[in-house]
């Protein structure tokens, strides 16, 4: 039996505090999980990951380190993961996804700022989330304007390298973003110590194609009615995915995957045929933000599909495989990462068309859009999506928050109304 | 039998009692008190009595549990009253003690699209119950103080409490409270109007919740925005609960 307690304090960590994180954590899940009836048995194991998100997981990254491997923590679904486990790198998704951060962000950032990059940078200031403690090195991105100023302060904290996102896609942004690439690639070699051959990029490429491939999987069954798993299980999936050991991760997936498709074969469902199905799309989750989606699931509606950074858009597209050398790999990288519709982009047609299609495939009665307070990108792409939605007749509403709770009544009224809408 | 409508707001609370063919037997409003779910049920009388109990508002979750057979949320239940009480209603302004919301109806009186205002209190009952205190006026006389004055002040807080220190500053610097009266009654105004049109003006707009019941305040706001068919039912307070019993009479005619 490992003493987290040590490996914990060894890692800089303020216990005291991080017992006030991890003391409400089990109360939050066994509300907003454990009580959901029909749960598939595959579940287990992401119920697992979470009872010991700050245990388990953390253990093997210190092993890792132990003999003389690296970690690196990312924030966003831009960062090639291929190439930092190429270089012998292990790579981890980062905390940001409570209140119990923000005040801690808050000592050195704005309050008018979105939560997550608040909540990020007050869990490593706060010293309560063992990932970022873990990291050798964390990988900021260009994404928004938040964020950029925001790995300016986290710098005085940990050391931070960040990537260059152009915002445009013409031909000339492709060549500057697999430019930031190879750049990206030296650094992390220099990280490691470890050169990246074309072998061992290969194989980085086929596991995480086959990660996003398992994860489409499990998202296909979603388009069942009766669905076979809830939204919110789904969207834990994903969020796993970010934090897990890619090949653990695969296996369990498959295998919730498998179970999922069989339950469709035997008509068994989580929500009774019929019921409202809800796509939500907008900004991303990260744990344990499962608000949104516990309200609209509480009210009767099914959460069918996520078109955000822990949805569709973290596993669509994969990397093309046929590369042999490191320029063919690192240019496949570039094409697609670069396809990714953030809203960050500009224009951005994209995403609109990723909305459509995933609507009619999923057959979504409405259309919730999340945003995370002060997310600017998002909250001013609204227009054009709700114009484009209603349009084409489809209804959607706009749902704006951020991690605390005091809004609760207000969303769960907004929510309803939508939903008696669509009845 | 007849049916309850329950709507339990932040404010008050408001029940309708109707019978089987709609017509109102009893309507009630009272404060909402520190324990809002035993008011209602006070309120409610002998629950055996009634077929169904629709519950609706901030409350509504609170009463399920309790007591009530059913729930809507205010939104429905704003649309059902109003478009029963005007067939012609096509919007709905509801302005009650905590939010504000306009909501759309159809053809049928079905909600095709509704906005609520942001978490905080600006705009709502609240906000003028507030600004009230701080004038020193109650909401009543303030209409009249404010129609009596030219005007020339404005508020410039959307904030509660900002906007309750400006109201105090305004009157020590000297202003008129009539004035600050009416930029109090403007700034609201403005703010309701401002999600009318994000929405989209569809005429009639028919006006419902606490604030609708201010004496006055109604014609003040309807010539404010430029809507001279502003209706306004005879109780705006319980529109919200006679939408939940229609509800109810409506589930019972499906259930048989």
């Amino acid at each position: 039996m490992t003493d987290y307690r040590k490996l914990w304090s060894d890692l800089g960590m303020d216990l005291e505090k991080h017992d006030r994180l991890t003391s409400a954590l089990p109360l939050i899940y066994e509300e907003v999980y454990l009580q959901q009836p029909d749960r598939p048995q595959a579940m287990e194991y992401f119920d697992l990951v979470v009872a010991e998100i700050h245990s388990l997981r953390i253990a093997e990254l210190v092993e890792h380190r132990r003999r003389g491997g690296k970690v690196c923590g990312a924030f966003c679904v831009f960062v090639p993961v291929e190439i930092i486990r190429a270089a012998g790198a292990v790579a981890v998704g980062l905390c940001g996804g409570s209140q119990f951060w923000v005040p801690d962000g808050e000592r050195v950032l704005p309050r008018n700022l979105c939560p997550l990059i608040k909540a990020s940078v007050g869990a490593r200031l706060s010293g309560t989330c063992p990932y970022f403690q873990s990291c050798d090195l964390l990988i900021g991105e260009t994404t928004c304007d938040g964020k950029k100023k925001a790995w300016e302060v986290l710098g005085e904290y940990a050391p931070v390298y960040v990537m260059d996102l152009p915002q445009m896609k013409r031909p000339r942004d492709l060549a500057a973003w697999r430019g930031e690439i190879e750049l990206f690639l030296a650094r992390i070699e220099e990280l490691t110590g470890c050169r990246v051959t074309p072998e061992r990029l290969a194989e980085e490429i086929r596991l995480q194609n086959r990660l996003r491939q398992a994860l489409e999987r499990l998202y296909h069954t979603r388009k069942a009615d009766p669905v076979p798993i809830s939204g919110k299980d789904a969207l834990l999936v994903t969020q796993v995915s970010f934090y897990d050991d890619p090949r653990r991760f695969i296996d369990k997936t498959e295998a919730l995957a498998a179970e999922a498709e069989a339950r469709i074969a035997s008509g068994q469902g989580v929500f009774p045929s019929g019921a409202p199905r809800i796509l939500v799309t907008g900004t991303p989750m990260a744990i344990p933000n499962w608000k949104l989606h516990h309200i609209i699931e509480t009210a009767g509606a099914a959460v069918v599909c996520e078109e955000t950074c822990t949805g569709t858009r973290f596993f669509e597209h994969q990397v093309d495989e046929t590369g042999r050398t490191l320029e063919e790999q690192l240019q496949a990288l570039a094409e697609r990462y670069l396809k990714i519709n953030c809203s960050c982009f500009t224009p951005n047609p994209g995403r609109l068309e990723d909305i459509f299609r995933l609507v009619e495939a999923y057959q979504v009665d409405g259309v919730i859009y999340y945003n995370l307070q002060f997310c600017h990108g998002y909250a001013v792409e609204y227009y054009a999506v709700e114009k484009a939605l209603k349009a084409r007749g489809i209804p959607v509403i706009k749902v704006e928050t951020d991690y605390s709770e005091e809004d609760t009544g207000q969303l769960r009224t907004r929510v309803e109304a939508f939903l008696e809408m669509l009845r | 039998m007849t049916v309850l409508g329950i709507d339990i707001g932040s404010r008050t609370i408001a029940i309708a009692i109707l019978n089987d063919k709609g017509e109102l037997l009893a309507g009630q409003v009272a404060d909402s008190g520190p324990s809002p779910l035993e008011r209602a049920r006070e309120m409610a009388g002998n629950l055996s009595s009634f077929r169904r109990v629709v519950a609706t508002g901030y409350g509504r979750h609170g009463a399920r549990a309790d007591f009530a057979t059913d729930l809507i949320t205010e939104i429905k239940a704003h649309a059902l009253g109003a478009s029963h009480l005007f067939p012609s209603c096509r919007t709905v302004l509801d302005i009650g003690g905590q939010d504000s919301k306009v909501i759309r109806l159809d053809e049928q009186g079905r909600v095709v699209d509704f906005i609520m205002n942001d978490r905080c209190a600006a705009g709502t009952g609240k906000f003028l119950e507030i600004m009230a205190q701080g004038l020193g006026l109650p909401l009543e006389e303030m209409v009249a103080a404010a129609s009596a004055s030219d005007g020339g002040v404005t508020l410039n807080s959307m904030c509660t409490v900002f906007a309750e220190s400006e109201v105090v500053s305004l009157l020590a610097a000297g202003q008129p409270v009539g004035a600050v009266a009416r930029a109090v009654l403007n700034s609201i105004c403005d703010r309701a109007q401002n999600l009318l049109l994000r929405l989209g003006i569809e005429p009639p707009v028919v006006f419902t919740g606490g604030v609708a019941a201010i004496p006055g305040l109604p014609v003040y706001f309807a010539r404010r925005m430029g809507l001279p068919d502003l209706l306004v039912p005879t109780r705006p307070q319980l529109v919200g609960a006679l939408g939940a019993a229609l509800y109810g009479i409506k589930v019972n005619k499906a259930t048989g």
